[in-house]
This record gives structure tokens, C-alpha cells and sequence, in this order.
């Protein structure tokens, strides 16, 4: 039996629901021709980060200046140079580059930092050529005078902008952490998100026990971690009219058919490329394909959602008594 | 003909002229011209093309004389080429200078005129290079303007085809070349067309060519040389003309006209002053003031000075001359005169033909950019008039001894009252300079009026204050000296009223304008006295603006600049506002566009909101201010201290007379001390109870601000409240305390010690046992603290365990507050040489940071002890220093032996014993030292009571039997380039001597030039490509002798492997080199954490540490030893903290892969190669002791 893997996202045909997420990875053509040719339907380039930039601008600024125009003898350290590359140019031409390189559908990544930003760096990549657009929203809210309200608005505030200045499908990719998803991603919708990417993965820094300063220690995520995204999937499914992405902890077939069967359109890997290369799409399109097979399913199309919380037939299993059990469960067994 | 205008300074104006005329350009950096060649070469790296359509070699050299023979080997073939420098660069190019004129070949070097170093060094302008130079048989064509850099650099470029015979064309260093004015640029099509192909042709022809092979450079006998000297005397003869005749060429095609001498003044001037470089302007204006009250003066600009064309010069001089003065900006102790008043007098004496014998006398001016005023004109002509003028005089200064100088009237000023006059008194890092470099450009290229920019800076690089003078007009603006009634004042800091007189020039009913943190209403009242005086006599009008909290707000930071420029045309009314702000905006966005859209954004932002914030402050009738401006010397100093520092402190140095300064150039040391500049704004405040007592916080002050004692608890009974101190955890001192103590007026808040100090809080992490803290909160207190810790004993060097960190901690640094650059990875070094080895410390240091911040007047840090011993230092060449610290042994060595032979010949008369016992002397630690110095006092008391000639000669040498350390110091500069023969010669030597090479892989002195120490893949000026070749392994050059002490230090990486190299150098018989890594701010690197940083230098391979010691070399042991350990990390890691390596790979991400993927390839093989040395045994010749070959 011929299963049909295509899925739909953002309004773009797929042809199978494996999309590679944004990771460093992605900026180089050739290796998005690898991800191409082993079976990945679609590739999120890594993000444009406007505080990046901005802080590279200072940062050339300040060392620029720094010791000029003090010393008779020595009024510049260093050669004036034609171009310091600090704008967002260079990261342009390489999406661009990109775009040229493969047939898949491209899609673009932002992480702004100021709605001037977002907007005027929006408009930058969707001239490039990209299929649609991702804003990857990394706020972490550390002020504790700011309410919910205002952090959710910031986020509102934005996808309305970047909405009216792009013609191109809007993604947004947003972490767990808000007070109602629910009501929250509703509101991302209907603010004009086309589709919800979650979730972002926060990246907490570590702590350097000798010197006692923290670093960022990236850690790759684990197949447990895609429960959190396939738990809200399940929920929003059928209930906010957008394309859903999972992503975080997706590196196997089962957790792809889970985020699958609870609703989502596509599923999202990055850690699983670091860890098993290009060809990793290559097994799990063929897992996919297997499983479907195995089930009698005919397409992605059938399976999709149909273990979203409204299609499921235990819902209470998304809710607080869930977790009741699984403790006791748990701390029943015999340690 | 081309009229558009351009703001460019002196340098930038020649170098274009230059740079478009030549296609070989051999460079070397000296200030003031290094500006030239970094231009050229970034034109170069651009791919700009020259007049002749082909992008120009631009080559970095090792030294002057190797650009000059560079130059000479490329002109042999028939090349077009140029070099630029100054002073002792172009001494160094003399020897080829001789060769190119003997051979008659077409080329024009190009001089930033400066001071040769004799009883100082001085990087400021005269002629005594230039002057230096003219035996060499070159054509010397002099211009006095910035506009004249550019048009009679091209003049050169033109007449040297036609005439063969090669021109220095100069002007005046910093006045000039550093002075920014509004010019008539000179297009393309111009310059090419005074470049006659023609003679580009025969030039090409006259080449060495295998095609028609001939030879140049032969060795002439007696029979012939003569004669063919004297082949060249038509040459000589034509040039003149020919340069004339260019000159005339120019002028048909620019309008602009000159002649070999110009003649400026009345018609039928009695008086004359014969001059030429920018002294010009001063006279010119004199000039005009005289006259126009019924003088009859004049002047002959001297434009082309050799070949000297005497009927030409005759020619010009009014008939009614009775009387010149020739003013030459040079000195030639014991000659006549000066060159030009030679010159004049002989030319006189042949040609001229007036009714009546001229009056000529000669004076010096202007020597190492001292000012020269139109009132020391105008003191000139008045001299000129008496009935027995002095026949040779200096002016400009008091010369007290001699009485040659001449008096003139200060009030004498002839600056146009339409003229805006603006100072403006900034710090270096508040961007002040920056900006009203830009007020120029947008007044002379868009207002149509003239405006010239002229910047003073500071001699010390941190905290340095800069005064810019800026003029703007209608007419154009020649005063060519800096401004003496300013219309208006900016003072970009507060605390600047309570140091200096900002007010000094400032003309009545002036404006000033004051960066204030205190509004309108408040500031008034924190001014001090003599500032409220001097605004209410002078009626001035007060402005405040709180710039510094708008560059916060608005992200600058600390660079004000952005937000006073706006103030300053708001208030100066030379542009209507509204345009200057579109100006000041458009310049922004043209300056910091490639920087990015953010730099800009936040700069305009600083620029909308500064006139929002700008206020008139209403003038109180009465100054009532409790507040005085601070002495220069807080406390007691010393006579010399008192009479001459201070002045040269309170920027009062020209007042001081001749009478007032050493004849040969000596000067006390421990003159820093003196100095509170009190620059920083944190200062690093110790928490007793959480320190460890490592060390490491004295140990990498690069200030020696601060510091550690230890002491017995007897000693706190009289100290201050809130002197802190802990119990001394050592065995062998029990009860004693310790106390770390910052100098709070000295320290530059670099945030070093901070950084290092490996203690923290167990409650609050961020808490260290030094912490950086608001220097305002703590000044009163730890002035008194740091007062008193001044007056506790040192420790008794015999019971400090020099072998550790903490124990030379104790020890009294013997280098202090330097003037180096905040975070100075240098200055550490130094300092802990002096700790170790201070007291009987000769240093010979080459020039470049390390002279500068060592030995740069006002003050300086090298200092000395109690009992009055310290290091004797001196600074002779860039060049040579290696050979002079070889001669400063020598002679050290030889003042040893004669004391121990006249000892020996003395000893029935002394005591055979005690004579033993000096002889016997040979070990170097505390207690010996101790107790030889304790002989010498005995010896020194018998031999005062023996009146025989070789007890007086013994007397004068008996210190020399307590051993000397000579250490030879400098930069990689020095040592890997420009001083390598020299270095190379004394490791060859087996000398006892010491060579401390500060690594800062970069010429930082002179702005960042790449040297052959600079790494693979770093950005530096002259490799703003990155550099393309590797670092050159000076220390393994040095190992292959075999014989040499050689170690690879990084002290922030590994601190005791400093302080144990140091000491084996020292105890070492023979050479030793030791190679530090010095991290500088030519690294773009945060400076506050450099020497931490140093660990990744260490642990990518980056810079390795070992030590190669020849002690080691027998019984199958092993020299050389890897401090330490195989790279962990890659190159990557330390280069991305870098803005040398991060700039390429961000301006060139293909090109920086490649050079670092080399870069890295560099430190595997060098890493690898080290790895097998550690394994050689070897054995070598060491050499020996003094005493060992002697006795």
C-alpha cells in the first residue's frame, strides 16, 4: 500500500512532516542539500538575531574608538577597514545563497529585539525568496514588575507588525512559559500567526563550579522533552485555526507518529541531526512510512490529530488528575 | 581647473599626492609621519589605482634604512617610488640617500619634519632632521601649509622626472602635518598631467635591465672618484629652474602660484625675516599688523632650500632692505649659525649688489613645536630695529643663562575678531578630538567658510586630556599657532575646572560651555573659586548641558562627544542651527554607517536630545564658591619637584626658563608619585577577610597602584580609622600583619586586580576580597590609609621568600604610576623586574611605549628606595638599544674590574681579609648583597680617611663591587624588527646581560603597525588583510646559539613562571632573553580582564611557555622545559575574544577560514617542534662569570 506522507504547512505542500528547525547547521548550502536529498521536507534557516547584531555594532564601535584620538602618536589602533560586515548583509547573502541551492521549501528565521527590527529585518528576508517566515521569540521576562499581560502583549505587538509589513506565511515560535497557552495562542492567531512552532527550548546557562561564574552549556534535548509540545499540540488542535509545529526532543519515529497522532503538521529536529547527521531524515521518513503501513493508515493526512485532545477518548489524561496518577504510579514502585 | 574642496590634514594632503605618483612605496611607521604610510598601504589593501592607472606595493620594512633601500633597489629598475617619515627614520635613510642622489635618480621622499633626539627625545616638529640631511645632494623643497603638503608634493613628484636629482619634500610635524584645514584638492587628471610620460620613459630606460645590462655602485679609485662627482654639478645647476618652472606649470594648471622664495610684506621693507615652514603663517599675520601701523617689514618664504638658488633669492629681497633675520627651526650647537642663516649670509656676501651692507642676524625658534606667536614675530622685527640687535637670539623662549632670547609682548595678537576661535578640553576616550574633527569637515566642505583644526594631546595615555583649537572663518585661516583668545570654550569634563585652567584663554564676554552633571540652577555653586571669578571679570557666558547622562541614556556610554558638538553650533552661531544639525547628522550617517544602523541611531539620538538639555546659567554677581582649584603637587615634593615638575604638570612647562632645566638632559626619578591625576572613576577597595594573601592582585597592577606590606602589629598604633590589615599567615613572621592597599589618586581603574583575585564571598558570589568600587566613596579614607601604609617599613628584603608570589609582592616596586594605558600588559613586568632587582637595576630601554610611559616628562615612574637606590635608566635609539645596553655591561663590567684590581693593590693598606672577603663576593641573594653593601660602607669610610690617588680612584668605584643587574628592554618592534641585528649580536655575545622583550606582537606605540611578531590572521595597519606570514620564533632563534638563557613568559597565565624565569635570567652568567606576552589595547580586547585572558593564549598553543636554560645542558639533562601544557582548546577559541582576528572574520569570513585554519597549522607544528626539543639533550659552552675570567 502506497501511504501518502505529505502534510500541509503554512500553507506549503510537504512531503513529509520532517522539517529540519534552526540550528547553525543550516546556513551552509551544502549541507541543506545533504538534509534535501535524505528525505527532510522543508529547512528552517538559522535565525537573524537583531540583539546579535546590534551588539557586534557596539562592540566594533567601542573597540574601534577605544584608545583613539588620547595619544599624539598613536590616534588609531587599528586599519580603517571598507567593510566590518556588522549589519545583517552578510546573513542575507548566505540566506540567499541558500535559497538558490535547494528546491525544498526555505523557511526564514527571525529573533528581533526592537519592533523597528523585527519589521525592517522581516521585509529583508522575505525578499530574499524564503517561503515563510519564522519569529523566534527568545524573551525570557526577567523583570518581575512586568505582568503576563504586558509580556503577552509584546508578543501580540509584534506578530500584528511584522504581519502587515510581510505577504509571506508568518510562523511564531514561542516557549511554554505563559500563564494560559491556550488563550494565549489564540490570541498569536488571531493577531495574524499563520502557524505556532512549539516549543522553544530555553537554554539555561550552567555554573562553573571552580570559578563559579556561570557559561552556556548547550545540551542537546531528549526524546521525553517533545511530551511537553505534544501535550499543548494535542490541546490547541482543532481549537486555534493554524498550522502547528512540534519541536524539541523529536529524534525518533515513535516521538514523530506521537506529535503526529496528537495534531501537529509537521515535526521539528535539530538535535537529532547534531547527533545522527542528514541521514537521520532518511530513517525516520522510512519509520514513518513503516508505521503507517503497519497501522493500515493510508496518509499523514488520516493519522493527524486524530489523538488530539478533542479526537482522544481519555481527555482528562491532559489535565491535572494526569499527573496525579503518574506520581503516585511512580512512587508506588518499589525503590 | 578644480576647485572642490576637502578637510584633510597635512599628512592625508601629501600622502594623495604621493600615493597617486608612485608605484613603489616602501613604509616604515615613525610619528609624526607613520599617518602617511598607513594611508597608502589602505588605499593599496583597496585596490585604489595611482595617476598611472595601476594599484601602487606598498611594503612595510624593518626599519627606515631598509624602506630607503627598498626604495633605491626599485628605482634601480626603473620603478616610480616614495617613502614618508621623520627624524631618526630619516637619519637612518641617509646612507641611501647619498647613493640615490650619486646615482641621479628621479624620487621624492616625504618628511613630517621632527626634533632629532639629543638630550631628549621629542616627537614634535623642527628642522634639525631635514637639516640633518642636507649633505645628501637631494633637491629640499619645503611646504608651510597644509594646502602646500599637497600641491608641492606633487610639484616635487613633477620636477624630480625632469631634473633627475631627488627631492625631500618636508613640512612641519604636528603643526602641519597633523593640522586639519579646508583645501583646494588637486584631481587625477591634474596630477597625471604633470607626470611627463616622457621622462617616465627615460627614467624606465635609465633602469638595470639584463636586456642591456650595465652596472651601478662600482668602487672608484683616487684617479677618478673626483672627477666623477663632480660630473653631476649641471644637474645641480638645472634643478632650480626646473622646479621653478614646475612650479609656474602648477600654477597654469591650479591657479595657485609659488615660487623657490616668496616674498610677502612691503614693498620697501627696511626689515626682513627670512623663514620657511609654517612658522610663516605667525609672520605673515605679524606682518600685517605691523604695516598697517606704519612699519616697514617684510619676509621671504624660502620654499625650495637646496639646490639653494642664491641669485634667485637676492632677486626677491626688497632694495630697501637694511636689515633681516634669518629664523632657522633647528640647532647646531657650535657652529656659526643655523643652516639657512649660513646659507643667507654666504649668498648675501656674493650677490648681493644694494646700495648699502645688509644686517643679518640669525635666532632659533619653534624647536620641537614649541609655539611661535606673531607677538615673537613682531619681538623679531623689533630687534631688528634696535642700533646693535643681538647678532644670534632665540625667541619663544626665556633663556635666563645666555641671554639670547628675546622678550615679546603677549598682548600682541593679531587673531581676526570675525574669526570663531573654539577650545575645547576633552578627555581621549570622551571622543572630543573625534568629533571636532568632523565640526571642521562639515564647516570647511559644506559651509563655504575656511576652518582649521589643530589638537594638543596629552604625554600619558591613560586618562589623557586633549585641547582642540579651532578656528573657522571667512578668510582663509593661516595662524599657525594655537589659539590665544578663544570666543569660545567647551569643557567636556567637570572635574577638569578643579585641575587646570580651562578659563586661561578664554576673551572677555566669551561663551563657555560645560559639560555639568548639575542642572542650571545647581552648577554654580560647585564651581570653583577661581573659575566664578574669572566668569564674572570676563563676563562670560555660562552654558551647561549634562552630556554625559544623555550618552548614557541614549547608549554611548562614555563618548560625550555626539551630544556636545551639537551644543557647541548652537551656541557658536557659525552655521544656522537647523543646518548644522542636518550636517552633524549626514556626517554621522556617512561616518558610522559601516559600523551599523545602531551606532548611528544612537548617535542621532544624542544629537536631538543635547539641545533639549542645554541651558544658560545666569551669572551670580559675586564669586562666593568654598571650592579651589587643586595645586598641581598636593604636599611636599622635592626643590626640583616644586620648581619644575609642577609647572610642567599645570601645563605651565613654556614658562619655565632655561635656568630651570638640566644641561644634558638628567633628571630625578620618582617623579610620578608626585602626580595625583586621580583618573579613575572605581578603585579597587580590598575586603581583609576574605583575602587569601596570593599576591596576585600588586603583582599584576600595572600601576603598582596597588600594593602589599607586611608588618609587625606594633605598627597600626597610629593608624587612620579604617586601615585594614589580617593576620600574616606565615611560620617565620608570626603576629604580623598584612594589608593590601590601593593608592586611590594613582590608580587608573583598570579592574585588573579585580579580575585575578581568585577569593570570593561565600554569601555573595560577585564579591571578591577586592572589589571595584566608587572612588568617590572611598577617597578621603584611603588617602589617609594609602598615606600612612607609604610610612610603614618595607620588609627586610633578607626575609622575603622572593621564590614566591606573595613574598615578591612584598618587596617595594621601584616603578609607579606610569602613564601607560589603563590595564598596560607591559608595565607588570617591569614593575616586578624592579621588585626583584630595583635597587641595583641599569636599564636600557628602546624607545617606543615602554620609553614613553618610562620616561616621558612631566614625571616619571622609575623611582627609588629609602636609602636612595633604583634603577638607572636610559633610553637611547629605537635602533640600537640592544648595542647600548651591550655598552651600558661593558662599562659596568669594566668599572668592577678596575675597583677589584685597585681593591687588591690596596689590600696591605685595608686589610687582606676584608679585601678577601669583598673579592670573594659573588653570590646575588638578599643577605649576601646585604652584607657586601655593609663591606662597601666600611670601605667606603677607610678609603674617605686615605687621601693616595688610588684610594680617591677606589672611593669613586667601590659601589661597583655590589653586582649590577643590566637589563636591555623594549618591544617586539625593537627587538623582532628594527633593533634585530643588534639583538642577534648580543645573543652572540656571551655578555652577562638580560633582555626583557615585551611581546605586544604590534607596534602599539605608533598605532597598531603589524611587526614580524605579528601572528598569522591578525588585523593590524600595514596587514588590514590579516597578516599572511607567521610570527617570527624569536626565542628559538636565540635557543639555536646554545649558550642562551631563553624563556617564553605569559603572566596572567602562569605568574610564578614569570617570577622564576625572571630570577634565572638574572642569575644566569651569560645572555638571556626573556620574551613576555603583553596583552595591549592594539588587541581590541576588554582590558579589564586581559590577564586572565592570557590563560587562553597558554592553552590554545597560541603562545606556549618554556624555558631554555643552558644550566641544564650537562649530564644528559635536558635545556629546554615547557612551562606548559599541550593545547586544549583551539586557536578559534582565544582569536573570536580578539577584535585583531575577529575584525577579518567579520570584514573577510573566506579569507579569515583559511588564515586561521594556517594559524592553527602554525601552533600544531610549533607545538609539535617544542615537544621534540624538551627530548634533545645538548650541551653548550656556558659562559662565564666576570670574576671567574678575570681572576
Amino acid at each position: 500500500m502506497n501511504v501518502d506522507l505529505s502534510t500541509r504547512y503554512l500553507g506549503l505542500t510537504l512531503r513529509n512532516p520532517l522539517v529540519a528547525s534552526a540550528c547553525p547547521l543550516n546556513q551552509d548550502p551544502e549541507f541543506l542539500l545533504r538534509l534535501e536529498e535524505a528525505g527532510a521536507a522543508a529547512a528552517v534557516f538559522p535565525s537573524l538575531f537583531e540583539e546579535q547584531i546590534e551588539f557586534q555594532q557596539q562592540q566594533i564601535f567601542g573597540l574601534y574608538e577605544y584608545g583613539t584620538e588620547s595619544f599624539a602618536e598613536s590616534l588609531s589602533y587599528f586599519p580603517e577597514l571598507e567593510d566590518y560586515n556588522v549589519g545583517p548583509t552578510e546573513y542575507l547573502r548566505r540566506l540567499r545563497a541558500a535559497r538558490e541551492a535547494v528546491r525544498f521549501p526555505l523557511i526564514g528565521s527571525l529573533n528581533g529585539m526592537t519592533v523597528g527590527g523585527w519589521i525592517q529585518f522581516a521585509k529583508l528576508i522575505e525578499d530574499t525568496g524564503v517561503d515563510a517566515l519564522e519569529l523566534n521569540v527568545y524573551f525570557v521576562p526577567s523583570d518581575p514588575r512586568h505582568s503576563s499581560e504586558e509580556v503577552e502583549r509584546r508578543y501580540l505587538d509584534l506578530v500584528t507588525a511584522v504581519r502587515k509589513a510581510i505577504k509571506i506565511p508568518l510562523a511564531i515560535k514561542v516557549g511554554p512559559y505563559f500563564t494560559s497557552f491556550g488563550h494565549f495562542a489564540r490570541r498569536l492567531v488571531d493577531a495574524g500567526a499563520d502557524g505556532l512552532v512549539i516549543f522553544n527550548r530555553y537554554i539555561q546557562p550552567d555554573i562553573n563550579l571552580e570559578t563559579l561564574d556561570f557559561f552556556p552549556n548547550l545540551a542537546l534535548s531528549e526524546s521525553y522533552e517533545s511530551r511537553l509540545s505534544m501535550t499543548w499540540i494535542a490541546m490547541l488542535r482543532g481549537r486555534v485555526g493554524a498550522y502547528l509545529a512540534a519541536t524539541s526532543g523529536i529524534h525518533t519515529v515513535e516521538d514523530l507518529v506521537k506529535i503526529l497522532l496528537v495534531g501537529a503538521d509537521v515535526g521539528m529536529l535539530a538535535s537529532a541531526i547534531y547527533r545522527h547527521g542528514p541521514d537521520h531524515f532518511t530513517r525516520l521518513e522510512a519509520g514513518l512510512r513503516a508505521w503507517l503501513t503497519e497501522k493500515d493508515y493510508t496518509s499523514v493526512q488520516q493519522m493527524k490529530g486524530s489523538l488530539s485532545r478533542e479526537n482522544c477518548s481519555n481527555p482528562e489524561a491532559f489535565e491535572r488528575v494526569n499527573y496525579m496518577r503518574s506520581l503516585v504510579a511512580y512512587t508506588s514502585k518499589p525503590i | 581647473m578644480d576647485r572642490s574642496y576637502i578637510t584633510v590634514d597635512g599628512n592625508e594632503a601629501c600622502a594623495s599626492i604621493a600615493y597617486r605618483c608612485s608605484e613603489v612605496i616602501a613604509i616604515y611607521p615613525i610619528t609624526p609621519a607613520s599617518p602617511m604610510g598607513e594611508l597608502a598601504d589602505a588605499w593599496a589593501a583597496r585596490d585604489i589605482p595611482n595617476a598611472l592607472n595601476i594599484t601602487p606595493r606598498v611594503i612595510e620594512m624593518q626599519s627606515e634604512a631598509g624602506a630607503a633601500g627598498t626604495v633605491h633597489g626599485s628605482l634601480q629598475t626603473g620603478a616610480l617610488c616614495t617613502t614618508f617619515t621623520a627624524s631618526q627614520g630619516l637619519l637612518l635613510m641617509i646612507p641611501n640617500m647619498f647613493k640615490i642622489a650619486g646615482e641621479l635618480t628621479p624620487t621624492v621622499f616625504h618628511i613630517a619634519a621632527r626634533s632629532i633626539a639629543t638630550h631628549a627625545l621629542s616627537i614634535f616638529g623642527d628642522h634639525s632632521d631635514v637639516m640633518a640631511a642636507r649633505s645628501t645632494g637631494w633637491a629640499m623643497l619645503c611646504s608651510s601649509s597644509v594646502q602646500e603638503a599637497q600641491d608641492m608634493a606633487l610639484i616635487a613628484h613633477s620636477a624630480t622626472l625632469k631634473c633627475r636629482v631627488p627631492i625631500l619634500h618636508f613640512f612641519d610635524g604636528f603643526r602641519t602635518s597633523h593640522e586639519v584645514n579646508r583645501i583646494t584638492s588637486i584631481d587625477d587628471d591634474t596630477v597625471r598631467s604633470m607626470l611627463d610620460e616622457d621622462l617616465i620613459r627615460q627614467h624606465r630606460e635609465r633602469s638595470l635591465d639584463p636586456d642591456k645590462p650595465s652596472l651601478r655602485g662600482t668602487a672608484q679609485n683616487p684617479d677618478v672618484f673626483f672627477q666623477a662627482r663632480e660630473s653631476c654639478n649641471p644637474f645641480y645647476d638645472a634643478a632650480a629652474e626646473i622646479i621653478r618652472e614646475t612650479m609656474q606649470e602648477f600654477a597654469e594648471k591650479t591657479g595657485r602660484n609659488y615660487d623657490l622664495f616668496d616674498y610677502v610684506g612691503d614693498p620697501e621693507a627696511e626689515r626682513v625675516i627670512v623663514i620657511m615652514g609654517s612658522g610663516v603663517g605667525a609672520v605673515e599675520e605679524a606682518i600685517a599688523e605691523l604695516n598697517s601701523k606704519g612699519a616697514k617689514v617684510g619676509m621671504v618664504k624660502v620654499r625650495l632650500y637646496r639646490p639653494f638658488d642664491s641669485k634667485a633669492f637676492v632677486g626677491i629681497l626688497p632694495k630697501t632692505v637694511q636689515r633681516l633675520a634669518v629664523l632657522d627651526r633647528t640647532k647646531e650647537p657650535g657652529a656659526m649659525g643655523e643652516p639657512l642663516f649660513l646659507d643667507i649670509v654666504a649668498s648675501l656676501h656674493e650677490d648681493w649688489i644694494g646700495p648699502r651692507r645688509l644686517k643679518i642676524i640669525g635666532g632659533r625658534y619653534g624647536l620641537s613645536s614649541k609655539e611661535f606667536t606673531p607677538a615673537m614675530v613682531a619681538a623679531v622685527y623689533a630687534e631688528l630695529a634696535k642700533p646693535e640687535p643681538k647678532r644670534r637670539f632665540t625667541v619663544g623662549i626665556v633663556d635666563d643663562v645666555t641671554h639670547l632670547s628675546l622678550k615679546w609682548d603677549p598682548d600682541f595678537i593679531t587673531e581676526r575678531a570675525d574669526t570663531v576661535r573654539a577650545l575645547f578640553y576633552g578627555l581621549g576616550s570622551d571622543g572630543t578630538v573625534g568629533a571636532n574633527k568632523n565640526s571642521v569637515k562639515i564647516i570647511g566642505e559644506n559651509a563655504g567658510l575656511a576652518a582649521q583644526g589643530y589638537f594638543v594631546y596629552d604625554s600619558r595615555k591613560a586618562g589623557s586630556v586633549t585641547v582642540s583649537h579651532l578656528r573657522f572663518g571667512k578668510h582663509a585661516i593661516e595662524s599657525t599657532y594655537l589659539i590665544q583668545r578663544a570666543s569660545f570654550v567647551a569643557c567636556h569634563q567637570f572635574n577638569f575646572l578643579e585641575k587646570m585652567d580651562v578659563l586661561e584663554l578664554a576673551a572677555p564676554g566669551a561663551t563657555l560651555l560645560l559639560n555639568s552633571p548639575f542642572d542650571e540652577n545647581e552648577v554654580w555653586d560647585h564651581l570653583p573659586r577661581e573659575v566664578q571669578e574669572t566668569i564674572i571679570e570676563r563676563k562670560l557666558h555660562l552654558w551647561v548641558v549634562d552630556a554625559t547622562a544623555v550618552a548614557r541614556d541614549v547608549g554611548l556610554g562614555a563618548r560625550i562627544n555626539t551630544v556636545m558638538q551639537p551644543c557647541f553650533f548652537a551656541l557658536s552661531g557659525v552655521l544656522p542651527r537647523d543646518e548644522a544639525i542636518g550636517h552633524i547628522k549626514d556626517l554621522i550617517r556617512k561616518t558610522y554607517s559601516k559600523l551599523g544602523q545602531s551606532i548611528v541611531e544612537r548617535n542621532i539620538a544624542a544629537v536631538d536630545q543635547s539641545l533639549e538639555r542645554l541651558r544658560e546659567v545666569k551669572i551670580p554677581a559675586r564669586a562666593e564658591s568654598a571650592r579651589h582649584r587643586l595645586p598641581p603637587i598636593p604636599g611636599v615634593a622635592p626643590d626640583f619637584v616644586q620648581r619644575v615638575t609642577s609647572m610642567m604638570i599645570a601645563g605651565k612647562g613654556d614658562l619655565l626658563p632655561v635656568s630651570a632645566l638640566p644641561v644634558d638632559g638628567t633628571f630625578p626619578t620618582g617623579t610620578t608619585r608626585f602626580e595625583k591625576r586621580s583618573i579613575a572613576i572605581d578603585i579597587p577597595i580590598w575586603d581583609a577577610d576574605l583575602c587569601t594573601q596570593c599576591g596576585l592582585c600588586p603583582l599584576v597592577c600595572p600601576h603598582a597602584a596597588i600594593r602589599s606590606k607586611v608588618f609587625p602589629e606594633s605598627e597600626l598604633k597610629d593608624s587612620p580609622e579604617g586601615f585594614e590589615s589580617r593576620e600574616w599567615k606565615n611560620k617565620e613572621h608570626p603576629g604580623y600583619r598584612l594589608t593590601i592597599q590601593v593608592a586611590p589618586d594613582d590608580c587608573t581603574g583598570c579592574g585588573i586586580c579585580v579580575d585575578v583575585c581568585p577569593a570570593r564571598s561565600k554569601e555573595v558570589a560577585k564579591h571578591k576580597a577586592i572589589n571595584m568600587t566608587p572612588k568617590d566613596e572611598h577617597l578621603e579614607r584611603e588617602r589617609s590609609n594609602f598615606d600612612f601604609f607609604l610610612n610603614v617599613p618595607e620588609m627586610d628584603r633578607r626575609t622575603v621568600k622572593l621564590e614566591t608570589i606573595k613574598g615578591s609582592q612584598l618587596l617595594e616596586p621601584l616603578f609607579e604610576f606610569s602613564g601607560a594605558c589603563a590595564g598596560c600588559g607591559e608595565t607588570p613586568y617591569i614593575k616586578l623586574l624592579t621588585q626583584l632587582f630595583g635597587d641595583r637595576l641599569v636599564v636600557a630601554n628602546a624607545t617606543g611605549c615602554s620609553s614613553i610611559y618610562g620616561g616621558n616628562l612631566p614625571t616619571t615612574p622609575w623611582s627609588c628606595n629609602a636609602e636612595g637606590r633604583g634603577p638607572a635608566w636610559c633610553n637611547s635609539l629605537f635602533e640600537d638599544n640592544a648595542e647600548f645596553g651591550l655598552g651600558l655591561r661593558l662599562g659596568v663590567e669594566q668599572k668592577h674590574l678596575i675597583a677589584r684590581e685597585l681593591l687588591r693593590h690596596l689590600g696591605p693598606k685595608i686589610g687582606d681579609d676584608f679585601v678577601a672577603s669583598l673579592l670573594s663576593f659573588s653570590s646575588t641573594d638578599e643577605t649576601s648583597l646585604a652584607e657586601q653593601r655593609e663591606r662597601v660602607a666600611v670601605l667606603k669610610k677607610m678609603l674617605g680617611q686615605d687621601q693616595s690617588l688610588e684610594a680617591r680612584r677606589l672611593l669613586t668605584l667601590a659601589d661597583q663591587l655590589v653586582p649590577r643587574s643590566v637589563w636591555i628592554i623594549g618591544g617586539d618592534g625593537w627587538a623582532y624588527d628594527i633593533g634585530f641585528g643588534g639583538v642577534d649580536h648580543i645573543l652572540a655575545s656571551g655578555v652577562n646581560l638580560n633582555l626583557l622583550v615585551l611581546d605586544t606582537e604590534v607596534y602599539s606605540n605608533t598605532g597598531g603597525q603589524a611587526s614580524k611578531s605579528t601572528p598569522r590572521a591578525a588585523v593590524a595597519k600595514f596587514a588590514s588583510g590579516g597578516k599572511h606570514s607567521c610570527k617570527k620564533d624569536l626565542g628559538l632563534l636565540a635557543m639555536s646559539y646554545g649558550n642562551v638563557y631563553v624563556a617564553q613568559i605569559a603572566m596572567g597565565a602562569n605568574p610564578l613562571q614569570t617570577l622564576n624565569a625572571l630570577r634565572e635570567a638574572e642569575s644566569y652568567p651569560g645572555v638571556s632573553l626573556i620574551i613576555a606576552y603583553s596583552h595591549c589595547i592594539a588587541h581590541g580586547i576588554d582590558m579589564s580582564t586581559a590577564m586572565t585572558h592570557q590563560k587562553d593564549a597558554v592553552s590554545t598553543g597560541y603562545w606556549p611557555l618554556f624555558r631554555f636554560d643552558p644550566r641544564n645542558a650537562h649530564d644528559d639533562l635536558h635545556p629546554m622545559r615547557l612551562d606548559s601544557r599541550k593545547p586544549t582548546l583551539p586557536f578559534k577559541v582565544f582569536a573570536e575574544k580578539e577584535a585583531r582576528y575577529a575584525m577579518l572574520a567579520r570584514s573577510n569570513p573566506s579569507e579569515a577560514k583559511e588564515l586561521f585554519a594556517q594559524a592553527q597549522a602554525d601552533i600544531d607544528a610549533r607545538w609539535r617542534f617544542y615537544e621534540q626539543m624538551v627530548g634533545v639533550t645538548r650541551h653548550a659552552h656556558e659562559p662565564e662569570s666576570v670574576e671567574e675570567v678575570k681572576s
